[in-house]
């Protein structure tokens, strides 16, 4: 049996990858990508614990967030899409109207 | 029995407070039925109080009138209360007798005055506040009132406030009278803490037990005090200054409030504490000195006065002098006779120069009147009583009472005070009858009424009387015509004459013996003055105030009445002489006497020293310490100062909100690190 370090390590490697495409990258939907690597890096975490302590909520938690993560996904590409119409670009550099 | 004395204070009061705030919308008819009717309501009910009170047994006099607590802390504790004796009803009579004539009177001085519902409100108020002061049973009480007056002295010699110097005036006395109040709060905290109450009555119980002191003690400092205040209210030496510029204001106000009864306040208060003084010979002989060198000081400025109103000013402290002098030598009976006689006559002389200012349209300045005598007959007869009776010419008011202070000063052993006393007398009559030749006799100096220039075109600017308010009267006047001094309407002639009865008649209640009358008024008086007398244990080494001897001989007596007599007739032949006879001579003398006829002229000069002394340090120290200083600099730096951080550290925070997403997530990151970092280190769970 692969002991729990594992996973919790290969979580944190993978929730770091989000964390820097989110910050590093430009393109909204390597962004939308690295929020997606985020959230399942922290879905292994449940279910690396769920297994290990033999309780079912990490499981349950994990279904809720696939659930989120999905309507986000729906809503966030809506979002894009309607940003590049209107401003013709997916550069989140340029979408800077959250500025005072 | 109750006799409701709240009501007399009380009626002005409405009436200020009907005219004060609707009265703008009123006719000048209705203003005048509410500010006359409240006053006359206010007199008939003191005369009915006055008959009630001499059917009162005289074990309920002094008759107090207990209301309501008005504050209590501690054992400390005040009421509202009145309180009427023999003083009280003749002061309560005397307030409510004159107002009531001038407000008759003012109904015609001020008939073309802007503002009319507004003077009869602060008529009104000052009638309330006076009848509170006079009335009231404790010193807090009695000091509301004090302050009231204060207030509606201001108000009314700001009057005409557009202009400056009215304003100014006004700004004069309420801050001369507070450098007095200020002594008179410190001698009420004094007796709170040796009396534990500011009633009159437990004060004086309390202070019959203690001994007359013979040095300097708490009694004698209270009495000190009591007398600052009274020399502010009262216009004494050292805070006579304000009196004079306060007959800026409407000539009826100089009469009602700055000649017959306010200033009197401060007469009244030293012989209401006069079980204080009886046990303070130090005090006592202070307000002597301070009352006869104001006597004497007041009328040697009056002797060049040119304006008239100024000439009455400086009488009317010099008379103030004179009643304090008899306070001060424990003739308490004398002083209140002179303040009544004082009330009748200054009240007439002021309200007869209304008159004639009135005629004139505005002028003041004598040495444009002259002849006015066939102008202004009434004003002439009323005017001549007035100057006779302040002169001291017997039967006339004047005479018995400054006679009777005068007498008593010399037979409480002050002969020094007595002979001051009997100079300032002559001059009294020598500059109350240049006025009264300058007035009325020789050649009418204003301006020629045949040219058609009427009265005010020349001197509206100079005059007083005329103000920014005033214009209007100018042009209502011109369309009229004013080319020559006129009589004034009978509205504000029959208060005059009224007064001038008073006047002439208004001494005989106190005809001394010696003359063959029996001092009533004395008499009358004497319960409030030996209320504690008897009960006074003699301390070793001091005495009672020399009480004048009754036995003494009535030769003597009648000597000195010619004595003053013989002054009131010198300073009539000289003011004969200079003034009607030889009217070129005062010229010369003034250029012979040179710098001392400037240096009389000119005041004695203490306005500016005052202002040398005391204002202009004052005023530097305000604008360089406390306004460009601490204000400017401390307070203001310090709010600036915290304001321009404030925008700083905002400034440094708004270049976070950089609407940048990825810094946003960046500051986002950085804060979960720093959240997990610190979990970690403290190892929460």
């Amino acid at each position: 049996m692969v002991p729990l370090s594992y996973y919790l390590v290969l979580s944190a490697i993978l929730f770091a990858c989000g964390v820097a495409g989110f910050l590093i990258k430009r393109n909204i939907i390597t962004i939308f990508m690295s929020i997606e690597l985020m959230l399942n890096a922290v879905n292994l975490t449940f279910v690396a614990f769920a297994a290990e302590l033999k309780v079912l909520s990490g499981h349950v938690f994990v279904f809720f967030v696939m659930v989120v993560a999905a309507a986000e996904a729906a809503v966030g590409l809506a979002i894009i899409i309607s940003v590049f119409r209107t401003r013709e670009t997916l550069n989140v550099d340029r979408v800077n109207l959250l500025k005072l | 029995m109750s006799l409701h004395l709240w009501i007399i204070p009380l009626l002005p009061l409405a009436g200020a407070t009907i005219n004060g705030l609707l009265g703008k919308r009123f006719s000048k008819s209705l203003v005048n039925a509410i500010a006359l009717g409240s006053t006359a309501l206010a007199f008939l009910y003191a005369l009915w109080v006055a008959i009630q009170f001499f059917g009162l047994p005289a074990d309920q006099i002094p008759h107090i009138e207990r209301y309501a607590a008005w504050m209590s802390a501690g054992n400390f504790s005040a009421e509202f209360g009145l309180y009427l004796d023999q003083l009280s009803l003749v002061m309560l009579l005397i307030v409510t007798g004159v107002g009531f004539l001038i407000h008759i009177y003012s109904v015609g001085y001020m008939a073309e005055e802007g503002g009319y519902y507004r003077y009869f409100a602060y008529l009104n108020i000052f009638m309330f506040f006076m009848l509170t002061l006079i009335l009231a049973n404790n010193y807090l009480l009695m000091f509301v009132g004090w302050e009231g007056v204060g207030l509606a002295s201001y108000l009314l010699i700001g009057f005409w406030f557009l202009k400056d110097s009215a304003a100014n005036a006004g700004k004069k006395a309420f801050i001369t009278n507070r450098v007095g109040d200020f002594g008179f709060l410190i001698a009420l905290f004094l007796l709170v803490k040796h009396f534990s109450s500011l009633e009159y009555e437990t004060i004086f119980k309390a202070v019959a037990s203690y001994p007359i002191e013979s040095s300097a003690g708490v009694l004698t400092a209270i009495g000190l005090l009591i007398m600052v205040g009274a020399s502010g209210k009262s216009a004494q030496i050292p805070l006579y200054v304000w009196l004079p510029d306060a007959m800026e204001g409407p000539t009826p106000v100089s009469a009602l409030i700055h000649a017959a009864t306010m200033v009197t306040a401060g007469v009244y208060i030293v012989a209401r504490s006069n079980a204080i003084f009886n046990r303070a010979p130090i005090a006592l002989m202070v307000v002597a000195v301070i009352g006869t060198l104001t006597a004497i000081f007041a009328a040697s400025i009056g002797i060049l006065q040119t304006d008239i109103k100024k000439v009455l000013a400086y009488s009317t402290v010099s008379q103030l002098g004179y009643m304090f002098m008899g306070c001060g030598v424990a003739a308490y009976g004398a002083g209140i006779f002179h303040l009544m006689t004082h009330a009748f006559f200054k009240a007439l002389l002021f309200l007869s120069a209304g008159a004639i200012i009135h005629g004139l349209g505005g002028e003041q300045d004598m040495r444009k009147m002259g002849g006015l005598r066939k102008y202004m007959p009434k004003a002439f007869w009323c005017m001549s009583v007035a100057t006779f009776t302040i002169a001291g010419f017997p039967p006339l008011a004047a005479f018995f009472s400054k006679d009777e202070i005068l007498w008593k000063t010399w037979a409480s052993g002050n002969h020094v005070l007595w002979l001051i006393g009997i100079i300032a007398a002559g001059m009294t009559s020598f500059y109350m009858f240049r006025l009264w030749f300058l007035t009325f006799f020789g050649e009418y100096r204003g301006p020629a009424p045949e040219t058609g220039a009427h009265g005010h075109d020349a001197d509206s600017q100079r005059a007083g009387h005329a103000g920014a308010v005033h214009a209007q009267q100018d042009d209502a006047h011109a369309a009229h015509g004013h080319g020559t001094p006129h009589e004034s309407p009978m509205i504000m002639i029959v208060p005059l004459m009224i007064l001038a009865v008073l006047s002439f008649v208004g001494g005989w209640v106190g005809i001394p013996p010696a003359l063959g009358g029996s001092d009533r008024f004395d008499h009358f008086l004497d319960p409030v003055f030996k209320f504690n007398a008897e009960a006074t244990p003699t301390a070793e080494g001091a005495t009672l105030p020399a009480e004048p001897a009754e036995h003494e001989d009535r030769g003597t007596e009648l000597m000195f009445m010619a004595i003053s007599v013989a002054a009131a007739a010198i300073g009539f032949l000289g003011a004969w002489y200079l003034y009607y006879k030889r009217t070129d001579l005062p010229a010369k003398m003034a250029a012979a006497a040179g710098g001392l006829y400037r240096l009389v002229h000119d005041k004695y000069r203490v306005d500016e020293l005052y202002g040398a002394a005391i204002i202009q340090p004052i005023l530097l120290g305000s604008t360089n310490v406390l306004w460009k200083g601490i204000d400017a600099t401390l307070i203001d730096g310090a709010i600036n100062e915290s304001a321009a951080g404030a925008q700083d550290v905002s400034d440094g925070l708004r270049q976070m909100q950089s609407g940048n997403i990825r810094s946003y997530a960046g500051w986002v990151a950085a804060g979960a690190a720093a959240v997990i970092a610190f979990m970690v280190w403290k190892g929460v769970r």
